[in-house]
């Protein structure tokens, strides 16, 4: 009962940054319908940039406001510069330019700083509080519980309580019709990248000092973890990744615990699968309930 | 037999209602227009005067929906150029057409719809009532002047019968109190009853405000039903430009370029 107690809250931890980082793959969905899979590579790029402000300043937290605003920026780099010059009458084009930045981005990354892992100090112990004896959450667990909580409050009142949030969603599902209303489309579509790129650098930023260190793959199984959530909860709905995060969480430890950490992809996918075979458009998919 | 093809008609007489003298709102001056090599319109010429409903009527295929895509700025024309209130248009964004006072409908009922009708009017009040309070007062103004909306405020456009989300789509439309408004086939799979109702409020608010409209339509009937003027397209060409009575009342020309 204490194992399960203990594999449950350290899920649910794990969970929490798998949701944001598919909560990234949802906002830039929602922005320009486009598969991103050049995220956790442009994730990374932040995080080393993070990594050298902490390194130089000796502060966590001078390093969590340098990936935001660095995934900020190659969010509107890849978006003004790249992005933009695709085609976009079909999704395809994007995704495979996608791709191959992120062939270019962990080569460059691997040639500047080459193969190691760079250990991340948490700013918190790691050492979990127990419970009646039972081992349950750490203070950085906490912690990472309360940013994902503040990030998926803080965008569900920018999307849905404000007029920026409104023009956002509308350039997204009808662009067109959104440029004859007088919404400056091409300038939301940049605003969703610089947003999806600075949450998916944080969730990076969070994950690193639980895992082995920053490299240039640092975030290509959370990619993979976030991308089955994504399609899992539906890649329009932001309470889809919420949820589907933490399922998928608190999924991987229970399985890593008592089966083997082997495993545990495979129960992601077998999840996934099943999930796509009863409802395909992702479990929080809106339902159309009038199409004419 | 084949109908005598009407010779090309200019308006004689001031439409009722219209001041003859009224000075144009929105032209186009020599407007070439084309797709992929493919020209649909060539070097065509229009004036739409302050003030009046012009219906755009003639079959599929005569280029209305090109015609009021160009002049949105949707399409970019080959040569030629977008006249409002004088002001040569050639270089200025969709966006900013519509900041100018330049607002369309597109066909097909054309809200968003994933938002709800209420997201829907907020966001066509947004660039010109930024104020949330006094947009507000705007959207409870259009659910004043479309009543139907008032009880579909928290529905999703999709979920909005084609007659819903058509009545929408104007009242989006008219919310920012455009200057001009350009309406792709608002009849488009609308029951003749809804249709009616629709062009009545275009024509009262036409007259309450001094709004010009320009009405493409393939309903010609009702359209005339409520245009000062009429414009036959036939494949990119003007073939009538006069009266909406005359061109209702001329048969060769309804037979010939109207199918009716």
């Amino acid at each position: 009962m204490d194992r399960i107690a203990f594999l449950l809250a350290t899920g649910l931890a794990r969970g929490l940054v798998i949701a944001l980082f598919a909560l990234s793959l949802v906002i830039i969905w929602r922005a320009a319908r486009i598969v991103n899979f050049a995220q956790a590579a442009m994730a990374v790029v932040a995080v080393f940039v993070a990594f050298a402000v902490t390194a130089l300043t000796d502060s966590f937290w001078l390093g969590l406001v340098a990936a935001l605003v660095a995934g900020a920026v190659v969010g509107y780099a890849v978006e003004r510069w790249l992005i933009r010059l695709v085609p976009a009458r079909t999704p395809l084009p994007g995704m495979i330019v996608a791709i191959g930045l992120v062939m270019v981005l962990q080569a460059g990354i691997g040639i500047a700083f080459g193969p190691q892992h760079r250990p991340m100090a948490a700013p918190f112990s790691e050492q979990p509080f127990t419970v009646g004896g039972v081992p349950v959450l750490s203070p950085y667990d906490l912690f990472v519980l309360l940013v994902a909580l503040g990030v998926v409050g803080g965008l569900a009142l920018l999307f849905n309580g404000t007029t920026l949030g409104l023009q956002m969603r509308a350039s997204a599902m009808a662009p067109e019709v959104s440029r004859l209303l007088g919404v400056r489309v091409p300038r939301m579509v940049t605003l969703g990248w610089m947003l999806s790129a600075a949450v998916a650098s944080l969730a990076v930023l969070l994950l690193v000092p639980t895992e082995l260190g920053l490299n240039a793959h640092s975030g290509d199984v959370l990619f993979v973890h976030a991308f089955t959530v994504a399609v899992l909860g539906g890649l329009d709905s932001p309470v889809g990744a919420l949820v589907g995060g933490i399922v998928v969480g608190v999924l991987i430890s229970l399985v890593t615990g008592f089966l083997g950490a082997g495993l545990a992809p495979i129960a992601v996918l077998a999840l996934l699968t099943l999930v796509l075979l009863v409802r395909p458009g992702g479990i929080f998919a809106v339902k159309e309930a009038r199409t004419a | 037999m084949s109908p005598a093809t009407p010779r090309p008609t200019t308006a004689a007489a001031a439409p009722a209602g219209a001041s003859p003298a009224a000075p144009a709102a929105l032209g186009v001056e020599g407007l070439t227009v084309g797709y992929a090599g493919a020209p649909v319109m060539a070097d065509l010429t229009l004036e739409v005067p302050a003030g009046q409903i012009v219906a755009l009527l003639g079959a599929n295929g005569a280029g209305k929906t090109t015609l009021l895509r160009t002049v949105s700025g949707l399409l970019t024309p080959r040569s030629g150029r977008v006249v409002l209130d004088g002001e040569d248009l050639s270089a200025v964004s969709v966006e900013d057409r519509v900041r100018r006072g330049l607002a369309q409908v597109p066909e097909g009922r054309s809200v968003v719809a994933e938002l709800s009708v209420e997201e829907n009017l907020h966001l066509g009040a947004l660039w010109k009532i930024p104020a949330r309070r006094a947009r507000r007062d705007a959207v409870e103004a259009m659910y004043d002047a479309f009543e139907p909306l008032s009880r579909r405020r928290r529905s999703l456009g999709h979920q909005l019968s084609g007659g819903e989300r058509q009545m929408l789509s104007l009242a989006r439309a008219l919310i920012a109190e455009p200057r001009v408004l350009l309406l792709d086939e608002p009849s488009l799979g609308l029951a003749p009853r809804v249709v009616a109702q629709l062009l009545d409020t275009l024509r009262d608010t036409a007259r309450r405000t001094g709004l010009t409209v320009l009405l493409a339509e393939q309903n010609v009937t009702s359209a005339l039903s409520v245009a000062d003027r009429g414009v036959v397209l036939g494949l990119g060409e003007i073939v009538a430009d006069a009266p909406a009575a005359d061109i209702a009342a001329d048969p060769a020309l309804r037979h010939a370029y109207l199918g009716f």
